[in-house]
């Protein structure tokens, strides 16, 4: 299908979607169903990367920053920009579109290619609405969270590195962490993070949705979820940041 | 009474439906037989809205159906019941949940009176205590009559159901025609099934359609399929050396 038809669909998909549900009741535990799904099962490998990354990034500026002149506090600050603006919002986003993309995608999709869909159709109900919208609302309102978790937990694991391997004085590197804090610095992680989960919520749904064959259209489909997923979220970063941070 | 009025159906330039019309009467079973590949869920997809039909139309007791907007079909959805070749069970939950899921979308029920109504539909179809199962823990019979349990969970005035039978033992089968049969005269619902089952056809066949290269070609009921001269609806129903010896 041309990307245009594709984009066009797909935001026809969106409007179905963005209806009111037919019953609360049954939206909030679908919604329940999916916090845990998409975000609480998700903690685990957030805070192991964060983790890992947050010292790593800690260990590689404390390794370019060995100039006297320059006052090693810079080492924690640097390391805080880099997870507050980029590695927190953008990398997370991108594992949990692996994640969490191709997990929705080839559910739903395996809900099309076995005639779930079309027997809550004939049932008299929205299956966009009722598979899609809570997945979105969902993702939106729980990676922020992620996020979160993921700078506290890579600004420890950075602290953690400096401490274990003594390049720095942990009092230099918690000077830096507090160095010219900027509250907006956060609010430009949590508006990437919304977006990019809506990003991963609404395409994967959209592939799952839009299935038409059997298993391995539905393999193709969770694939497809995560390159676009992907693909997208590093061309709304680049807009997002030309928008937000100049 | 269901109408079918010159329905046609093409999926790019192959031509599945031509022409199609006949009426599903209400308190019958109406089969629609005819060969594997011959366009019965085709037909039955384009009755309940699923597949749009490219000429023709639909009636549900004199309300035009296929010519509605997604939104306003909604109302006679409600009042129907399908039942899909392949069950199309919702895999995540269980067989409680599964027969509750539209009573939970549209009904103010209690949680008791709920419960006590999937009870009751699944004593129909002879399966009480597997409430707790979920569909991937069932036989492809077991399968079917929940799917059953569920279309029949809302009442509806109309029953669709894709080749009930197909894939089931014999007995089986004819336990799960008797059923949709009984159900069918108990809340004087029009149903319609597809079948390629001659016993089907014979036992519960008060009115039957024989779809023939995508083209309605002998309509009458099972007295009248026995006597007929109808070449390739004999050819279709008598391919049997069991059914040649019956006629
Ligand atoms: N979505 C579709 N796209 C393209 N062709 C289709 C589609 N659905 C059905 N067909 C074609 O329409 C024809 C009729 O299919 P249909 O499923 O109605 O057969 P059937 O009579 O129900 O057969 P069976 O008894 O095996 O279930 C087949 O040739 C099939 O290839
Ligand atoms: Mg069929």
């Amino acid at each position: 299908m041309g990307l245009f038809k594709e984009t066009g669909s797909y935001v026809l998909l969106m409007i179905e979607t963005f209806k009111r549900p037919d019953k609360g009741k049954v939206f909030r535990r679908q919604l329940l169903i999916d916090f845990h799904a998409l975000g609480v099962d998700s903690i685990g490998i957030v805070v192991f990367i964060s983790l890992f990354v947050g010292g790593i990034i800690a260990m590689q500026m404390a390794y370019n920053i060995d100039n006297p002149l320059v006052p090693l506090y810079l080492v924690g600050y640097t390391t805080k920009q880099m997870m507050i603006l980029e590695i927190s919002p953008t990398i997370m986003s991108l594992i949990l579109a692996g994640k969490v993309g191709s997990s929705v995608a080839s559910e739903i999709g395996t809900m099309r290619v076995t005639e779930q869909i079309d027997a809550l159709k004939v049932m008299g109900i929205n299956p966009a609405n009722y598979l899609i919208l809570p997945k979105i609302t969902a993702a939106m309102l729980f990676f922020p969270v992620l996020v979160i978790f993921s700078i506290s937990v890579g600004l420890g694991g950075g602290l953690l590195a400096v401490f274990i391997t003594g390049s720095v004085t942990t009092t230099d590197f918690i000077d830096g962490l507090q160095a010219w804090w900027m509250p907006f610095d956060i609010f430009y992680a949590i508006i990437k993070t919304v977006v990019f989960a809506f990003i991963i919520a609404s395409v994967s749904g959209y592939k799952g949705y839009t299935v038409t064959g059997g298993s391995v259209e539905v393999g193709r489909a969770s694939t497809q979820a995560v390159v676009a997923s992907s693909i997208l979220i590093i061309i709304f970063d680049l807009l997002l940041t030309q928008m937000l941070l100049t | 009474m269901i109408e079918v009025k010159n329905i046609s159906k093409s999926f790019g330039d192959q031509k599945i439906l031509n022409n199609v019309s006949t009426n599903f009467d209400k308190g019958k079973t109406n089969l629609i037989i005819g060969q594997s590949g011959s366009g019965k869920t085709v037909l039955m997809k384009c009755c309940i809205g699923l597949l749009d039909v490219d000429e023709g139309e639909v009636n549900f007791d004199g309300r035009c159906f296929s010519g509605l907007k997604e939104k306003n079909k909604k109302t006679t959805r409600k009042e129907m019941g399908v039942l899909f070749q392949g069950g199309a069970l919702f895999d995540s939950y269980t067989v409680e949940e599964n027969i509750m899921f539209p009573l939970n979308m549209f009904t103010k029920m209690s949680f008791a009176e709920k419960l006590d109504r999937v009870n009751e539909v699944l004593s129909h179809v002879n399966l009480s205590n597997s409430n707790a199962k979920f569909p991937a823990e069932l036989s492809g019979g077991m399968i079917k009559r929940v799917a059953i349990a569920r279309a029949i969970a809302m009442n509806p005035r109309y029953l669709f159901c894709d080749e009930p039978n197909s894939g089931l033992d014999p007995k089986t089968a004819e336990v799960i025609d008797e059923l949709i049969s009984e159900l069918t005269h108990k809340f004087d619902m029009t149903t319609v099934i597809n079948t390629h089952d001659m016993n089907s056809v014979l036992q519960i066949g008060q009115k039957i359609a024989f779809i023939y290269k995508g083209e309605l070609w002998w309509e009458g009921d099972n007295k009248e399929i026995l006597k007929t001269d109808n070449e390739e609806l004999n050819d279709f129903v008598f391919s049997t050396e069991l059914t040649r010896r019956i006629k």
